[in-house]
Protein backbone atom coordinates (compact mmCIF):
# COMPACT_ATOMS: atom_id res chain seq x y z
CA UNK A 1 0.00 0.00 0.00
CA UNK A 2 3.02 2.23 0.66
CA UNK A 3 4.07 2.43 -2.86
CA UNK A 4 0.95 3.51 -3.83
CA UNK A 5 0.97 6.16 -2.00
CA UNK A 6 4.33 7.10 -3.40
CA UNK A 7 2.07 7.13 -6.90
CA UNK A 8 -0.38 8.85 -5.85
CA UNK A 9 0.74 11.52 -4.01
CA UNK A 10 2.17 13.65 -7.19
CA UNK A 11 -1.24 13.53 -8.49
CA UNK A 12 -2.99 15.87 -6.57
CA UNK A 13 -1.44 16.37 -3.09
CA UNK A 14 2.32 17.29 -3.75
CA UNK A 15 1.38 18.12 -7.56
CA UNK A 16 4.55 19.33 -8.52
CA UNK A 17 3.04 22.41 -11.01
CA UNK A 18 0.45 23.37 -8.96
CA UNK A 19 0.99 22.64 -5.48
CA UNK A 20 5.05 23.00 -5.27
CA UNK A 21 4.86 25.49 -7.83
CA UNK A 22 7.92 24.29 -10.08
CA UNK A 23 8.86 23.79 -13.68
CA UNK A 24 6.54 26.84 -14.42
CA UNK A 25 8.29 28.18 -17.57
CA UNK A 26 6.94 24.59 -19.40
CA UNK A 27 4.14 25.34 -18.03
CA UNK A 28 2.84 28.76 -19.48
CA UNK A 29 5.18 28.09 -22.65
CA UNK A 30 3.58 25.07 -24.27
CA UNK A 31 -0.05 25.33 -23.24
CA UNK A 32 -1.39 27.23 -25.82
CA UNK A 33 -3.05 24.43 -26.88
CA UNK A 34 -4.09 21.12 -24.90
CA UNK A 35 -2.41 18.92 -27.12
CA UNK A 36 1.34 20.47 -26.94
CA UNK A 37 0.68 20.33 -22.99
CA UNK A 38 -0.01 16.53 -23.23
CA UNK A 39 2.98 15.68 -25.39
CA UNK A 40 5.28 18.06 -22.97
CA UNK A 41 3.93 16.35 -20.19
CA UNK A 42 4.41 12.69 -21.59
CA UNK A 43 7.78 13.56 -22.68
CA UNK A 44 8.79 15.35 -19.26
CA UNK A 45 7.06 12.25 -17.49
CA UNK A 46 9.04 9.39 -19.69
CA UNK A 47 12.87 11.55 -18.60
CA UNK A 48 11.29 11.98 -15.16
CA UNK A 49 11.03 7.98 -14.42
CA UNK A 50 13.78 6.97 -16.24
CA UNK A 51 16.03 9.58 -14.20
CA UNK A 52 14.87 8.50 -10.95
CA UNK A 53 15.21 4.76 -12.00
CA UNK A 54 19.07 5.45 -12.94
CA UNK A 55 19.94 7.99 -9.96
CA UNK A 56 18.33 5.44 -7.82
CA UNK A 57 19.92 2.45 -9.05
CA UNK A 58 23.77 5.35 -8.93
CA UNK A 59 22.86 6.93 -5.49
CA UNK A 60 25.58 4.33 -3.58
CA UNK A 61 28.54 5.27 -6.67
CA UNK A 62 27.79 9.11 -7.55
CA UNK A 63 30.13 11.11 -4.50
CA UNK A 64 27.67 13.39 -2.76
CA UNK A 65 30.29 16.37 -3.56
CA UNK A 66 29.34 16.35 -7.58
CA UNK A 67 25.76 15.02 -7.44
CA UNK A 68 24.11 17.94 -9.19
CA UNK A 69 26.40 17.82 -12.11
CA UNK A 70 25.78 14.10 -12.48
CA UNK A 71 22.36 13.92 -12.26
CA UNK A 72 22.70 16.83 -14.82
CA UNK A 73 24.44 14.77 -16.99
CA UNK A 74 21.92 11.55 -16.83
CA UNK A 75 18.89 13.44 -17.36
CA UNK A 76 20.27 15.60 -20.60
CA UNK A 77 21.19 12.09 -21.66
CA UNK A 78 17.33 11.15 -21.60
CA UNK A 79 16.29 14.27 -22.99
CA UNK A 80 18.59 13.91 -26.15
CA UNK A 81 16.75 10.54 -26.31
CA UNK A 82 13.17 12.01 -26.03
CA UNK A 83 13.92 14.85 -28.32
CA UNK A 84 15.61 12.66 -31.24
CA UNK A 85 12.68 10.41 -30.72
CA UNK A 86 10.14 12.80 -30.99
CA UNK A 87 11.99 14.92 -34.09
CA UNK A 88 11.68 11.40 -35.92
CA UNK A 89 8.54 10.70 -34.61
CA UNK A 90 6.38 13.55 -34.05
CA UNK A 91 7.69 16.11 -35.85
CA UNK A 92 5.14 17.97 -35.54
CA UNK A 93 4.80 18.42 -32.09
CA UNK A 94 8.64 18.45 -31.92
CA UNK A 95 8.14 21.62 -33.74
CA UNK A 96 5.54 22.94 -31.50
CA UNK A 97 7.73 22.72 -28.25
CA UNK A 98 11.00 23.81 -29.56
CA UNK A 99 13.38 24.82 -27.38
CA UNK A 100 11.36 23.93 -24.55
CA UNK A 101 11.95 19.63 -25.55
CA UNK A 102 15.83 20.73 -24.54
CA UNK A 103 15.02 22.46 -21.60
CA UNK A 104 12.86 19.67 -20.16
CA UNK A 105 16.99 19.26 -18.83
CA UNK A 106 16.85 22.32 -16.67
CA UNK A 107 13.02 21.31 -15.81
CA UNK A 108 13.32 21.70 -11.57
CA UNK A 109 10.76 19.03 -11.34
CA UNK A 110 12.99 16.53 -12.72
CA UNK A 111 16.32 18.11 -10.64
CA UNK A 112 13.89 18.04 -7.58
CA UNK A 113 12.88 15.10 -7.47
CA UNK A 114 16.61 13.32 -7.89
CA UNK A 115 17.53 15.32 -5.10
CA UNK A 116 14.51 15.11 -2.82
CA UNK A 117 13.48 11.44 -3.43
CA UNK A 118 15.51 9.37 -5.90
CA UNK A 119 19.13 9.20 -4.35
CA UNK A 120 17.14 8.58 -0.98
CA UNK A 121 15.17 5.86 -2.03
CA UNK A 122 14.97 2.35 -3.48
CA UNK A 123 14.44 1.88 -7.20
CA UNK A 124 10.80 0.77 -7.04
CA UNK A 125 9.56 3.89 -4.81
CA UNK A 126 11.00 6.06 -7.31
CA UNK A 127 10.23 4.87 -10.27
CA UNK A 128 6.79 5.18 -9.03
CA UNK A 129 7.63 8.63 -7.48
CA UNK A 130 8.71 9.60 -11.02
CA UNK A 131 5.71 8.21 -12.42
CA UNK A 132 2.97 10.17 -9.98
CA UNK A 133 4.87 13.55 -10.12
CA UNK A 134 5.22 12.93 -14.00
CA UNK A 135 1.35 12.05 -14.86
CA UNK A 136 0.48 15.24 -11.99
CA UNK A 137 2.60 17.70 -14.27
CA UNK A 138 0.98 16.54 -17.25
CA UNK A 139 -2.71 16.65 -15.96
CA UNK A 140 -1.71 20.13 -14.97
CA UNK A 141 -0.26 21.13 -18.64
CA UNK A 142 -3.48 19.48 -19.97
CA UNK A 143 -5.74 21.65 -17.64
CA UNK A 144 -4.00 24.85 -18.31
CA UNK A 145 -4.01 24.09 -22.28
CA UNK A 146 -7.68 23.16 -22.28
CA UNK A 147 -8.32 26.40 -20.62
CA UNK A 148 -6.48 28.49 -23.01
CA UNK A 149 -7.13 26.40 -25.78
CA UNK A 150 -11.20 26.52 -25.16
CA UNK A 151 -11.32 30.43 -24.52
CA UNK A 152 -8.54 31.43 -27.14
CA UNK A 153 -9.26 29.35 -30.18
CA UNK A 154 -13.04 27.95 -29.13
CA UNK A 155 -11.71 24.33 -29.88
CA UNK A 156 -10.36 21.38 -27.43
CA UNK A 157 -7.59 18.76 -28.61
CA UNK A 158 -8.55 20.60 -32.14
CA UNK A 159 -12.20 19.83 -31.90
CA UNK A 160 -15.23 23.03 -32.17
CA UNK A 161 -16.24 23.16 -28.67
CA UNK A 162 -17.40 26.85 -28.42
CA UNK A 163 -20.64 27.47 -30.52
CA UNK A 164 -19.57 29.93 -33.96
CA UNK A 165 -21.38 32.92 -32.31
CA UNK A 166 -18.93 33.19 -29.62
CA UNK A 167 -15.77 35.25 -30.22
CA UNK A 168 -12.56 34.39 -29.04
CA UNK A 169 -10.44 35.44 -26.92
CA UNK A 170 -6.98 35.81 -28.83
CA UNK A 171 -5.77 37.18 -25.51
CA UNK A 172 -5.58 33.54 -23.72
CA UNK A 173 -3.53 32.28 -26.64
CA UNK A 174 -1.09 35.20 -25.81
CA UNK A 175 1.43 34.81 -23.03
CA UNK A 176 -0.34 37.40 -20.83
CA UNK A 177 -3.22 34.61 -20.83
CA UNK A 178 -0.68 31.93 -19.68
CA UNK A 179 0.05 34.19 -16.69
CA UNK A 180 -3.38 34.94 -16.04
CA UNK A 181 -4.95 30.95 -16.38
CA UNK A 182 -2.07 29.54 -14.48
CA UNK A 183 -2.29 32.15 -11.50
CA UNK A 184 -6.66 31.09 -11.67
CA UNK A 185 -5.96 27.30 -12.08
CA UNK A 186 -3.84 27.71 -8.72
CA UNK A 187 -6.11 29.80 -6.75
CA UNK A 188 -8.93 27.61 -7.96
CA UNK A 189 -7.49 24.37 -6.43
CA UNK A 190 -6.30 26.00 -3.28
CA UNK A 191 -9.94 26.76 -2.54
CA UNK A 192 -10.94 23.46 -3.63
CA UNK A 193 -7.92 21.73 -1.59
CA UNK A 194 -9.02 24.56 1.18
CA UNK A 195 -5.64 24.52 1.79
CA UNK A 196 -3.09 28.31 1.53
CA UNK A 197 -1.59 28.08 -1.69
CA UNK A 198 1.98 28.12 -1.14
CA UNK A 199 3.89 30.78 -1.86
CA UNK A 200 6.66 30.11 -4.66
CA UNK A 201 9.37 28.05 -2.16
CA UNK A 202 12.76 26.47 -2.67
CA UNK A 203 11.91 23.77 -0.53
CA UNK A 204 12.01 21.08 -3.34
CA UNK A 205 14.17 23.18 -5.83
CA UNK A 206 17.78 22.02 -5.89
CA UNK A 207 19.09 25.43 -5.46
CA UNK A 208 17.58 25.54 -1.78
CA UNK A 209 20.90 25.95 -0.17
CA UNK A 210 21.67 29.17 -2.23
CA UNK A 211 18.17 30.75 -1.89
CA UNK A 212 17.95 30.30 1.63
CA UNK A 213 21.29 32.00 1.70
CA UNK A 214 19.92 34.81 -0.16
CA UNK A 215 17.31 35.43 2.35
CA UNK A 216 18.78 35.81 5.05
CA UNK A 217 21.00 37.92 3.77
CA UNK A 218 17.95 40.11 2.27
CA UNK A 219 16.34 40.25 5.74
CA UNK A 220 19.74 41.12 7.40
CA UNK B 1 26.32 49.36 -41.66
CA UNK B 2 23.99 46.18 -42.58
CA UNK B 3 25.58 44.32 -39.54
CA UNK B 4 25.25 46.92 -37.50
CA UNK B 5 21.65 47.60 -37.91
CA UNK B 6 21.13 43.78 -37.68
CA UNK B 7 22.66 43.71 -34.46
CA UNK B 8 20.24 46.83 -33.32
CA UNK B 9 17.42 44.67 -34.42
CA UNK B 10 18.31 41.72 -32.42
CA UNK B 11 18.89 44.10 -28.77
CA UNK B 12 15.96 45.73 -29.98
CA UNK B 13 13.64 42.37 -30.33
CA UNK B 14 15.17 40.93 -27.32
CA UNK B 15 14.68 43.68 -24.68
CA UNK B 16 10.76 44.37 -25.77
CA UNK B 17 8.82 42.69 -27.89
CA UNK B 18 10.45 39.10 -27.48
CA UNK B 19 11.59 39.62 -23.65
CA UNK B 20 12.57 36.71 -22.39
CA UNK B 21 10.32 36.92 -19.03
CA UNK B 22 7.41 38.12 -20.55
CA UNK B 23 7.46 36.70 -23.57
CA UNK B 24 9.33 33.38 -24.46
CA UNK B 25 8.61 32.31 -20.52
CA UNK B 26 12.44 31.54 -19.58
CA UNK B 27 13.92 31.73 -16.19
CA UNK B 28 10.17 32.17 -14.61
CA UNK B 29 11.51 30.49 -11.60
CA UNK B 30 13.57 33.09 -10.22
CA UNK B 31 11.14 35.67 -11.61
CA UNK B 32 8.84 34.31 -9.11
CA UNK B 33 11.51 33.64 -6.52
CA UNK B 34 13.61 36.35 -6.38
CA UNK B 35 11.82 39.33 -7.43
CA UNK B 36 10.81 40.24 -3.81
CA UNK B 37 12.57 43.44 -3.72
CA UNK B 38 14.66 46.05 -6.01
CA UNK B 39 17.71 44.93 -4.79
CA UNK B 40 17.25 41.35 -4.96
CA UNK B 41 15.83 41.35 -8.84
CA UNK B 42 18.60 43.80 -9.51
CA UNK B 43 21.44 41.46 -7.89
CA UNK B 44 20.04 38.68 -10.09
CA UNK B 45 19.37 40.63 -13.06
CA UNK B 46 22.79 41.33 -13.69
CA UNK B 47 24.19 38.26 -12.44
CA UNK B 48 21.98 36.15 -15.47
CA UNK B 49 22.95 38.78 -18.01
CA UNK B 50 26.93 38.32 -17.03
CA UNK B 51 26.56 34.23 -17.38
CA UNK B 52 24.48 34.07 -20.25
CA UNK B 53 27.09 36.57 -22.32
CA UNK B 54 29.57 34.46 -20.87
CA UNK B 55 28.01 30.93 -21.90
CA UNK B 56 27.22 32.42 -25.12
CA UNK B 57 30.46 33.55 -25.87
CA UNK B 58 31.81 29.59 -24.48
CA UNK B 59 29.52 27.57 -26.24
CA UNK B 60 29.44 29.14 -29.78
CA UNK B 61 33.07 27.86 -30.00
CA UNK B 62 32.39 24.64 -28.73
CA UNK B 63 29.36 24.36 -30.89
CA UNK B 64 31.22 24.98 -34.15
CA UNK B 65 34.87 24.13 -33.52
CA UNK B 66 34.15 20.54 -31.65
CA UNK B 67 30.75 19.56 -32.00
CA UNK B 68 30.23 19.86 -35.72
CA UNK B 69 33.66 19.07 -37.25
CA UNK B 70 32.92 15.61 -35.18
CA UNK B 71 28.90 15.34 -36.57
CA UNK B 72 27.72 14.93 -32.93
CA UNK B 73 25.58 18.26 -32.88
CA UNK B 74 22.97 16.39 -31.07
CA UNK B 75 24.78 16.15 -27.61
CA UNK B 76 24.36 19.73 -27.73
CA UNK B 77 22.24 20.11 -24.74
CA UNK B 78 24.57 17.71 -22.52
CA UNK B 79 27.39 19.74 -23.38
CA UNK B 80 26.01 23.05 -23.23
CA UNK B 81 24.63 22.01 -19.78
CA UNK B 82 28.33 20.79 -18.33
CA UNK B 83 29.45 23.89 -20.19
CA UNK B 84 27.55 26.28 -18.24
CA UNK B 85 28.07 24.33 -14.67
CA UNK B 86 31.35 24.90 -15.34
CA UNK B 87 31.81 28.25 -16.27
CA UNK B 88 29.19 29.50 -13.53
CA UNK B 89 31.30 27.45 -10.78
CA UNK B 90 34.57 29.16 -12.56
CA UNK B 91 32.88 32.46 -12.36
CA UNK B 92 32.05 32.18 -8.65
CA UNK B 93 36.00 30.98 -7.48
CA UNK B 94 37.39 34.28 -9.62
CA UNK B 95 34.82 36.23 -8.11
CA UNK B 96 35.46 34.97 -4.28
CA UNK B 97 39.51 35.19 -5.28
CA UNK B 98 39.93 38.37 -7.15
CA UNK B 99 37.08 40.93 -6.30
CA UNK B 100 35.37 40.22 -2.69
CA UNK B 101 32.81 43.23 -3.20
CA UNK B 102 31.25 42.10 -6.06
CA UNK B 103 31.24 38.59 -4.60
CA UNK B 104 29.71 39.34 -1.47
CA UNK B 105 26.30 41.36 -3.77
CA UNK B 106 26.23 39.01 -6.73
CA UNK B 107 28.00 35.45 -5.61
CA UNK B 108 24.94 34.43 -4.13
CA UNK B 109 22.76 34.33 -7.43
CA UNK B 110 25.08 32.29 -9.46
CA UNK B 111 24.16 28.76 -7.99
CA UNK B 112 20.69 29.41 -8.78
CA UNK B 113 21.77 30.11 -12.41
CA UNK B 114 22.68 26.74 -13.54
CA UNK B 115 19.36 25.61 -13.37
CA UNK B 116 18.30 28.62 -15.00
CA UNK B 117 16.48 27.88 -18.48
CA UNK B 118 17.35 31.41 -19.83
CA UNK B 119 20.65 30.38 -19.72
CA UNK B 120 20.80 27.18 -21.35
CA UNK B 121 17.48 28.20 -23.34
CA UNK B 122 19.68 31.07 -25.13
CA UNK B 123 22.38 29.18 -26.27
CA UNK B 124 20.68 26.80 -28.28
CA UNK B 125 18.54 29.40 -29.60
CA UNK B 126 21.87 31.64 -30.68
CA UNK B 127 22.34 27.52 -32.49
CA UNK B 128 18.31 27.42 -33.63
CA UNK B 129 18.85 31.00 -35.06
CA UNK B 130 21.69 30.14 -36.97
CA UNK B 131 23.33 32.79 -35.29
CA UNK B 132 27.84 33.98 -35.89
CA UNK B 133 29.89 34.66 -32.89
CA UNK B 134 28.50 38.49 -32.70
CA UNK B 135 24.90 37.88 -33.13
CA UNK B 136 25.30 34.75 -30.11
CA UNK B 137 26.98 37.34 -27.79
CA UNK B 138 24.24 40.71 -28.28
CA UNK B 139 21.39 38.03 -28.50
CA UNK B 140 22.57 36.78 -25.04
CA UNK B 141 22.97 40.86 -23.89
CA UNK B 142 19.78 41.52 -25.17
CA UNK B 143 17.78 38.44 -23.38
CA UNK B 144 19.26 39.43 -20.49
CA UNK B 145 19.20 42.82 -20.25
CA UNK B 146 15.15 42.33 -21.20
CA UNK B 147 15.26 40.12 -18.11
CA UNK B 148 17.14 42.58 -15.92
CA UNK B 149 14.22 44.95 -17.04
CA UNK B 150 11.32 42.98 -16.23
CA UNK B 151 12.43 41.92 -13.02
CA UNK B 152 13.45 45.34 -11.73
CA UNK B 153 9.78 46.61 -12.88
CA UNK B 154 8.12 43.92 -11.32
CA UNK B 155 9.66 44.42 -8.10
CA UNK B 156 7.89 47.77 -8.07
CA UNK B 157 4.69 46.01 -8.81
CA UNK B 158 4.87 43.39 -5.86
CA UNK B 159 6.25 45.74 -3.73
CA UNK B 160 3.16 47.48 -4.25
CA UNK B 161 0.52 44.23 -4.56
CA UNK B 162 2.42 42.89 -0.53
CA UNK B 163 0.63 46.55 0.89
CA UNK B 164 -3.10 45.68 -0.63
CA UNK B 165 -5.73 43.94 0.54
CA UNK B 166 -6.06 40.94 -1.83
CA UNK B 167 -9.06 38.17 -1.97
CA UNK B 168 -8.08 35.08 0.11
CA UNK B 169 -7.99 32.97 -2.54
CA UNK B 170 -5.85 35.01 -4.80
CA UNK B 171 -3.24 35.49 -2.14
CA UNK B 172 0.46 34.62 -2.84
CA UNK B 173 1.35 33.22 -6.18
CA UNK B 174 -2.02 33.45 -7.75
CA UNK B 175 -2.13 37.12 -7.59
CA UNK B 176 1.76 36.97 -8.46
CA UNK B 177 0.84 35.66 -11.72
CA UNK B 178 -2.36 37.54 -12.87
CA UNK B 179 -0.29 40.95 -12.03
CA UNK B 180 2.64 38.98 -14.05
CA UNK B 181 -0.19 38.39 -16.88
CA UNK B 182 -0.64 42.36 -17.00
CA UNK B 183 2.70 43.31 -17.24
CA UNK B 184 3.21 40.96 -19.49
CA UNK B 185 0.32 42.47 -21.57
CA UNK B 186 1.70 46.48 -21.22
CA UNK B 187 4.96 44.55 -23.09
CA UNK B 188 2.42 43.95 -25.97
CA UNK B 189 2.27 47.41 -26.72
CA UNK B 190 6.07 47.06 -28.10
CA UNK B 191 4.86 44.94 -30.99
CA UNK B 192 5.72 46.67 -34.22
CA UNK B 193 8.15 48.95 -32.80
CA UNK B 194 11.18 46.96 -34.14
CA UNK B 195 9.69 47.26 -37.79
CA UNK B 196 8.50 50.76 -36.90
CA UNK B 197 12.50 52.07 -36.29
CA UNK B 198 14.00 49.88 -38.78
CA UNK B 199 11.98 50.07 -41.21
CA UNK B 200 10.97 46.08 -40.99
Amino acid sequence: MSYMKEFTKGLLKENPNLVMLLGMCPTLAVTTMAQNGLGMGLATTFVLVCSNLVISLLKKVIPDTVRLPCFIVIIAGFVTFVSIMLDSFLPDLAEALGVFLSLITVNCIILGRAEMFACRNKVLPSVLDGLGMGLGFTMSLIVVGAIRELLGTGKIFGLQIMPDFVQPMTLFILPAGGFFTLGCVIAVLGVITKKKPRKVSCDNCPSREACTKLESKESA
Amino acid sequence: MELVRDLMIILFTGILTENFILNKFYGICPFLGVSKTTDGALGMGLAVTAVMVGASAVTYPIYHFVLVPLNIEYLNTVCFILVIAAFVQTVEMVLKKYVPALYSSLGVYLPLITTNCAVLGVTILNIDNEYGFVESVVNALAGGIGFLLVMVIFSGVRERISRCDIPKALEGTPVTLIAASITSLSFVGFSGIVDGIFGG
